[in-house]
């Protein structure tokens, strides 16, 4: 379903993703693990066709995304990383956008929107504007969002950044569901292993730019003789905290944070 | 076609919504009106060029739809801060349509904030010598309205973020505002300045603005209206062009 060779992407000198190839099949649940600045969501966005690589090969269901990005754009549905909400708009509207950018036929979209808003308990509030959300809610409405419509390819970049165990709890059931009954692919990146090894049939660990390693939960345990995944993670990762240099986008935020009172 | 729709929809909501900032849009317009339109009338008068006011209330119109399209247009860049391009960008909608549901939800709103200030132009004494020609200086205000949210998506695109956003505003939107003929008339000017405006955009729409509620014009409205539509599908491609080219 997805298939990675060689791929690479710089910025300037600084090579962000350095030479990755990794296969993805369909049906299948796959984790893609690294420390912060590890080129995660670097490659996210180029599978996404939001970004284009500076060299080797990339395909989703046999497309290319450079070259057929509407094509490849109609198999898969994201769950980004950072914010991606309108925040003048409520949650309702929000969710009636993204159906119509989807394609999601007005009745289908009314009764999914209500379905998703109520299970992830924002029903009550589905009136209200965006910008008066929680972190934490507006965390669950892209989520919810993001399963309005039913892709061949699901990206989760980070899903469960600020969720409470309760949500989280809710996606990933909600997510396993999606896999076995319609047979969604699933492409996810956490910081939490439990996650990972609770609902990846196959994981990929990245590191500055290239793959470590890759294999199932057991095989990655037995591969660095250790216990837990958590262990076996730092064992192939090291234990230095990563730096992330925050992009213009992050300072921007800020100042336009200072900006609206 | 629903998502041009739901796309421009969007933009007239967040319009709608920001009250506080109409309001505060209307106050430059004001303030030239009211001030130059009142201050410099008299001059005006002894020099043989009728009401200013009556003169200069087409130009402050369009300079309305200028700054307000132009700022609708560069606010692409917002959404790119707080996100919500994103979602649209990898929406498996041709990327032309966004731009242009964009481009009209931007262009529409500063038409509606264009009719705010011929109201308020309308109070102050501002009087259209023919009612059969009104429907004619809609349609200006509204290419007026499309070249300049074409030009902003056009901006909004090319940039990454709203730091150059002072450069554009002093080096492109306010020499397009000054050099456009909307504070005085284009007769008789020096060679230098004669040729820089005839190259501005807006004169032609401030032009058209005044043939329609004036009916008095420079270029005359046919030439003003060709130039308009020339320039708006010049705009609109660049504008595609550009957006089609967005990476995050």
């Amino acid at each position: 379903m997805i298939r990675v060779q060689h791929l690479v992407k710089r910025f300037g000198e600084f090579a962000a993703v350095d030479n990755i190839s990794f296969d993805v099949a369909r049906g299948e649940i796959f984790a893609f693990l690294g420390p912060n600045g590890a080129g995660k969501t670097t490659t996210i966005k180029m599978l996404t066709t939001l970004l284009a690589p500076t060299s080797g090969t990339l395909e989703i269901d046999g497309l290319n995304p450079t070259e057929h990005q509407h094509e490849v754009r109609s198999r898969f549905g994201i769950v980004f990383q950072d914010p991606s909400l309108d925040q003048d708009l409520t949650a309702w509207e929000n969710m009636d956008l993204h159906g119509v950018l989807y394609h999601v036929p007005r009745k289908v979209r009314r009764e999914r929107s209500e379905t998703l808003l109520k299970l992830f308990e924002l029903w009550e509030r589905k009136d209200s504007p965006v910008k008066q959300f929680s972190g934490g809610m507006k965390r669950r409405l892209e989520i919810a969002r993001g399963f309005l419509h039913t892709p061949k390819i699901l990206f989760l970049d980070e899903p469960t950044l600020g969720l409470d165990p309760q949500s989280r709890n809710q996606l990933w059931t909600h997510v396993k569901n999606l896999n076995q009954t319609e047979g969604v692919t699933v492409f996810l990146t956490t910081h939490y292993m439990d996650e990972a090894e609770r609902v990846a049939q196959r994981i990929a660990v990245i590191d500055h730019g290239r793959i470590v390693a890759t294999g199932s939960p057991a095989e990655l345990k037995t591969q660095t003789g250790k216990e837990s995944l958590e262990d076996a993670f730092l064992a192939l990762t090291g234990t230095a905290i990563r730096d992330e240099s925050a992009g213009s986008a992050d300072q921007m935020r800020q100042v336009a944070k200072m900006w609206r009172r | 076609m629903e998502a041009i729709y739901i796309l421009w929809l969007r933009e007239l909501k967040r319009y709608t919504r920001s009250r506080a900032q109409i309001i505060a849009s209307l106050g430059q317009p004001l303030l030239y009106l009211l001030v130059l339109g009142f201050g410099l009338g008299p001059v005006f008068q002894k020099a043989g060029g009728g009401s200013y006011l009556q003169f200069m209330a087409p130009g402050v119109i369009g300079m309305a739809v200028l700054f307000s399209s132009v700022f609708s247009g560069i606010a692409l860049l917002w959404d790119r801060q707080f996100g919500f391009l994103k979602e649209t960008l990898v929406a498996p909608v041709p990327r032309i349509e966004i731009m242009i549901g964009r481009t009209l939800g931007a262009a529409t709103t500063s038409m509606i904030q264009g009719l705010l200030i011929t109201a308020v132009c309308l109070i102050a004494g501002f009087r259209p010598v023919s009612l059969a020609m009104v429907p004619l200086g809609f349609l200006f205000l509204a290419l007026i309205a499309i070249v300049f949210s074409a030009l902003g998506t056009t901006i909004g695109s090319s940039l990454q973020d709203m730091q150059a956003f002072p450069i554009v505003m002093n080096f492109l939107v306010l020499p397009i505002f000054f050099l456009s003929g909307a504070l005085f008339p284009l007769d008789h000017l020096p060679r230098a300045l004669g040729i820089v405006t005839s190259a501005d955009p807006l004169t032609y729409g401030v032009d058209g603005l005044r043939a329609a509620l004036l009916g008095r014009a420079h270029f005359g409205s046919a030439v003003d209206l060709l130039v308009l539509v020339v320039v708006a599908v010049i705009l609109l491609c660049l504008g595609a062009w550009r957006f089609s080219k967005i990476e995050i």
